[in-house]
Parts: structure tokens; C-alpha cells; sequence
């Protein structure tokens, strides 16, 4: 199978009069279309080690691949680009834009890449808004949908412009335990139906157990790595 | 670009009340601007008509000996020739005599006109009171104040005497008010002949004056001096215009149009920097939805655009309610600050040009405004959202 995400040797250091060591010698790969997750205490360094894969931080050394590509050569307006193209975001807080209805939102990184939403794209967006099984609420405004509802709408939106990896920071962080059983659920169908990449940190080890690999981040290091 | 002109509607839209205060700060900067404006420009205006809208804008006299020039009609064709912004020339000739009536007496200033030229300078008939124009010979007008100070009235004989101590009797044909006491008091309007007849000058005038187009009174001077070079009399001619004789009026004008020009300014400067302040922290509310928009890809760029684009959007909402209700300021001035007999206390110009102008100058600041929230949500890292929550 083909690495749609590899990284050498990434630390981070975070300050400059006062050195913090937050990532020490990551290295680690992961392939196309599996289903991964990292686990760790709060304050292991494993929302950062995300932040860095999905290139929106950078590390202070090491190189991050991702699909054959080293983004460290690239512009801050490739990376959007990339970011674009690549990778869907899912994020704890949901970060849906509460200005924009349910598909508006689901619509946004297709209109951030493309502009104008053709019929394909909107039916697209439909179709993953009943994926998620919100096809009922999609005109609702983001402020009016419950915290599972905004969620399944961020995956939904992760999902629009069919990237290759979908990075997942704690995305049931704060759902109750029923709409956490679902999200997981719905993850996994979306990776066995579009053979998704999925990378899901999380502090929850029940949860971690669903999927194919286990990373264990402890003090800025991998201290388990498990494939099932 | 679209998106993020949709973008900045959204944002502007989410927060409608913080919206509406914003368009409403800048219309009520405009307003001030537009009333301020017009009533300077209404000022002058009204200050320009009444100080050379019934006088010359350029006069001509002869230096010579008998300070009178014979060849009149020939110098009106060429200096009406020299420059089409000369509209009226009218001979006049002018000289003192004095008035005696019941052993009191007053010096008058006769001033013989050819009426069909005079009347597009002085517009006489518009200000007559009684009678009507002179059209016999010896007849005369005087003014309002001459008329009550003598206790004349309409067809009365007067004594004229000239400095050659010579009586000329003449008749009142009517009267005239120009609402400026010197006129009222000095002035004895007749025709060119009877002038020339009292004081025995034979077919000469003592000037000759003009009016140029209102559009290009503040130009007089270099109408005059392309004039002086079109006439080729011989008559030693001196040519006066108005700008030469108001000094103070000239600097008072200039002096009021910096001044508007400065409260205009501040008043911009001060409307935009409200503006840029308030779009500073609008950037700090949306931090989250840019952040995240980011971190989906959205280009530096058109980040920026969105508040470029809540900066256009506020600026032509706001120029149009400030034009709206300075317009409304203006109609109220001109309604409630009112004369006894009804007219504007002030006369308020309203000049489409200066309006639009305006405010295009308040669009164009609350665009540059809004580049300080534009370069603030460029600089905006999505990492700093992403991590704060």
C-alpha cells in the first residue's frame, strides 16, 4: 500500500527564551485508506503532532510527506491550496461557520478550491448530508443544529472535496456517549465506502480500540505503536 | 473574490444591529460633510452675487486728460470680440452733481446708461419700486433712501447743479431699491444723453463696463488681460476688474473655502478612523470563522478581501444614508432657518458634483480603512484558532 502521510524525525519546540519540547523524534508513516488513531494524556503533544500533518503549524525540525509531496518547500498559498485539495479537517469544536446554513457550510471548502458550486457538487453535498443523516436539517442554520448534529455536518464537510486523508482532533470530544458511538460509526462506514484515510486522535481508548492502528503519544514521543 | 464578497455580506449581516450604528456613524459624517458644504458653498455664492452680481466684472476708463473716451462703440465690438466668456458691455457716463432741494443738499452720482446694455448688468427694472424707466430727456431714477430722506415723490422736479455751478431741473420717473444704503442715497440713474447733455460732453462716455459668465467671474482678471490686448484704441484705456478692488472679499472667500476644506477633512479623517477601528475588531470576532477558513484553504488573499469587501459594502451603504439625510439637513435649514419674510436665512447650494464627490471620498476612506482588518485577517494564523479553541 502506497504512505499518503509520512514523517521524519519532527520535533517542535515551542518558546524561545523559555524551551519547551512538546514533539521529540517522530517518525511514522501511515498508508492510504487505513483507519488510525492516536491516543495520549492532555499535554502528550498529540493535538500538535495533528496540527503538524495537516500543515497548519510547522515543525521546528523534520520534514512532513504528504502523498509523495514534502510540504516544508511549499508557499503559505500552496499550502492552502493543498489543504484544500488533500486534506479534510474535523475538529473538536466543530468550527462550523455560524453565518452559513448546514450545506452552505458542508459547501465552503469546494467553494474555497473552486467558487462556483455546480449541480454534481451540490448533489454531492446532499448526499453526504444524508450520509451523516442530517438530510432534513441541511437549510438550518449552524447556531440552530445540536452539537452531534454540527458535527456530523463538519464530517460532512471534511468530506466534499474527497481528500485523501481526514485528520480528526478529538471529534467526539464533547458529545454525549450515544452520539460518540454514532460519529464512530459513521467514520468507519466512510472509510470502508471511500477508502478515506483517517487519522483520529483522541484521549478515549474504548474509542481508540475501533480502529485498524493505535499510536500511543506519550511526553512528545510515540511510546506505542499497535496494528491490529 | 465572490465568495468573499459573500462572505463579508454574511458577517455584515450576522451582526446587524454593530452594522447599522457603523452605516449610520459614516452617513452622519457625510451628512456634515454635504451640510457643511453647502452651506459654505451657498455662502459664497450668495456673498459673490451680492457683491459683483449687479456690478462689473471689468472696467474700462481712459487715463487720459478729459478721462473720457469717444470711440466707445468700437472698443465694445472688439473687447465682446476678445473673449466669448464677456457677456455684457454696457457705456456709462458717469460724474457728480449736486442735488438742492428747500436749502438742503446732497451729492448725487448721475450715471447716464444706454438702458437695453445697462439692464445686463443692473437689471434695473427688476428693482424699481415705483415709475418706470427713463425714456424722455431729463428724466431721472433715485433711490429709495434720496426719495425718503427729500420727501420726494414720483414725477416731482429736481435741481441738479453741476460742478460747473450750472442748473439742470430734471423729473423723477421712478424709484429704485437696491437694498445697499450708498446706492440708495448717491445714485441718480438716467440715460446717456441726458448724462452727456448735463455735463455738456458730447458723445464720450467716462467707462465702459462688463459682465463676464457667472461660471468665470473668479477669472476676470485674465479675461481683462486678454481684452486689453484684443483693443486697439488709442484712447490711453485702463481696465479694472472686480478681483483687483475685493481684495478682503478674495481672501475671505479663500479663507472660508480652507476652512470647510479642513472640517471636511477632519471630519474623513475622523469617520475613518471609527471605521478601521471598528473593522479591527470585527476581524477579532471573526478571528474563529477566518481561522477556519483558513485551515480549509482559503487563500490569504481573498481573506483579506472579505473586509476590504465590509469596508465597500459599509461605505456605500453609509455614503447613500449620509447623502440621504444631509440632504434631509439641508432641506430642514433651508425649511426652518428662515428669514421674517420666509427666504433662507442662507441660501444653501446644493451641488450634485460636490455630493457625489463626497461621497465617493467616503467610500474611497472606508476602503482604505477597512485595509488595516484586511492585512490583519492575512496575517491571521489558522494554527493560533485551531489551538485556543
Amino acid at each position: 500500500m502506497d504512505k499518503i502521510l509520512e514523517l521524519k524525525n519532527i520535533n517542535k519546540i515551542y518558546g524561545t527564551a523559555v524551551k519547551t519540547q512538546v514533539l521529540t523524534d517522530i517518525s511514522t508513516s501511515f498508508t492510504d485508506g487505513s483507519f488510525n488513531s492516536i491516543i495520549g494524556q492532555s499535554g502528550s503533544g498529540k493535538s500538535t503532532l495533528m496540527n503538524i500533518m495537516g500543515t497548519l503549524d510547522t515543525p521546528t525540525s523534520g520534514e512532513v510527506i504528504v502523498n509523495g509531496v514534502n510540504t516544508s518547500v511549499m508557499s503559505a498559498s500552496q499550502l492552502a491550496k493543498y489543504r484544500n485539495q488533500t486534506i479534510g479537517f474535523v475538529f473538536q469544536f466543530h468550527y462550523l461557520l455560524p453565518e452559513f446554513t448546514a450545506i452552505e457550510n458542508v459547501l465552503m471548502p469546494y467553494r474555497i478550491g473552486h467558487g462556483k458550486v455546480t449541480k454534481e457538487i451540490m448533489e454531492r453535498a446532499r448526499e453526504l448530508m444524508s450520509i451523516v443523516g442530517l438530510e432534513k436539517v441541511i437549510n438550518n442554520n449552524a447556531t440552530k443544529m445540536s452539537g452531534g448534529q454540527q458535527q456530523r455536518t463538519a464530517i460532512a464537510r471534511a468530506l466534499l472535496n474527497q481528500p485523501k486523508l481526514i485528520l480528526a482532533d478529538e471529534p467526539t470530544g464533547n458529545l454525549d456517549s450515544l452520539s460518540t458511538e454514532t460519529i464512530y460509526d459513521l467514520l468507519r462506514d466512510i472509510n470502508d465506502r471511500f477508502k478515506t484515510t483517517f487519522i483520529i486522535i483522541t484521549h478515549d481508548r474504548k474509542i481508540a480500540e475501533k480502529a485498524d492502528r493505535i499510536i500511543e503519544i506519550a511526553d512528545g514521543r510515540i511510546n506505542l505503536d499497535i496494528m491490529r | 473574490m465572490k465568495l468573499s464578497f459573500q462572505i463579508a455580506v454574511r458577517f455584515l449581516k450576522s451582526s446587524l444591529a454593530q452594522t447599522l450604528i457603523i452605516i449610520l456613524g459614516i452617513g452622519v459624517g457625510v451628512s456634515v460633510q454635504i451640510f457643511i458644504g453647502s452651506l459654505i458653498f451657498g455662502l459664497q455664492n450668495s456673498l459673490i452675487e451680492t457683491t459683483i452680481g449687479n456690478s462689473p466684472h471689468i472696467t474700462i476708463t481712459s487715463d487720459s486728460k478729459e478721462k473720457t473716451i469717444s470711440d466707445y462703440e468700437d472698443i465694445i465690438k472688439e473687447a465682446k470680440a476678445s473673449d466669448v466668456r464677456v457677456t455684457e458691455a454696457s457705456p456709462v457716463f458717469d460724474a457728480a452733481a449736486l442735488l438742492e432741494k428747500d436749502g438742503e443738499s446732497q451729492s448725487l452720482l448721475i450715471r447716464g446708461f444706454v438702458f437695453e446694455q445697462a439692464e445686463g448688468i443692473y437689471k434695473i427694472s427688476d428693482y424699481l419700486t415705483e415709475g418706470s424707466l427713463p425714456d424722455q430727456d431729463n428724466e431721472v431714477l433715485l433711490g429709495a433712501a434720496a426719495k425718503k430722506d427729500f420727501n420726494l415723490s414720483l414725477g416731482d422736479t429736481i435741481t441738479l447743479i453741476t460742478p460747473d455751478r450750472r442748473t439742470v431741473e430734471c423729473k423723477i420717473s421712478g424709484f429704485f431699491d437696491y437694498k445697499v444704503s450708498q446706492i440708495n442715497k448717491s445714485w441718480c440713474v438716467t440715460t446717456l444723453k441726458t448724462a452727456q447733455n448735463i455735463f455738456k460732453a458730447d458723445n464720450v462716455v467716462s467707462s465702459i463696463e462688463f459682465q463676464v459668465n457667472r461660471k468665470n467671474v473668479f477669472d476676470a482678471d485674465v479675461i481683462a488681460g486678454i481684452m486689453s490686448r484684443a483693443v486697439t484704441s488709442d484712447s490711453e484705456l485702463v481696465y479694472t476688474n472686480w478681483k483687483e478692488q475685493n481684495g478682503q472679499l478674495l481672501s475671505g472667500l479663500q479663507g472660508q473655502s480652507i476652512s470647510s476644506l479642513m472640517i471636511q477633512v477632519f471630519v474623513m479623517i475622523s469617520v475613518s478612523l471609527g471605521i478601521a477601528s471598528v473593522l479591527a475588531i470585527t476581524v477579532m470576532q471573526k478571528s474563529r470563522q477566518v481561522g477556519i477558513l483558513k485551515a480549509m484553504g482559503i487563500q490569504n488573499g481573498a481573506s483579506s478581501f472579505i473586509f476590504l469587501f465590509e469596508g465597500l459594502i459599509l461605505g456605500l451603504f453609509g455614503a447613500a444614508a449620509g447623502v440621504l439625510l444631509g440632504l434631509g439637513l439641508t432641506f430642514a435649514f433651508t425649511q426652518f432657518a428662515v428669514k421674517p419674510d420666509g427666504s433662507p436665512v442662507i441660501a444653501l447650494l446644493i451641488d450634485p458634483q460636490f455630493i457625489v464627490i463626497s461621497g465617493a471620498i467616503a467610500v474611497g476612506a472606508c476602503v482604505l480603512a477597512s485595509m488595516i482588518p484586511a492585512r490583519k485577517s492575512s496575517a491571521l494564523n489558522p494554527i493560533d484558532i485551531i489551538r485556543n479553541g
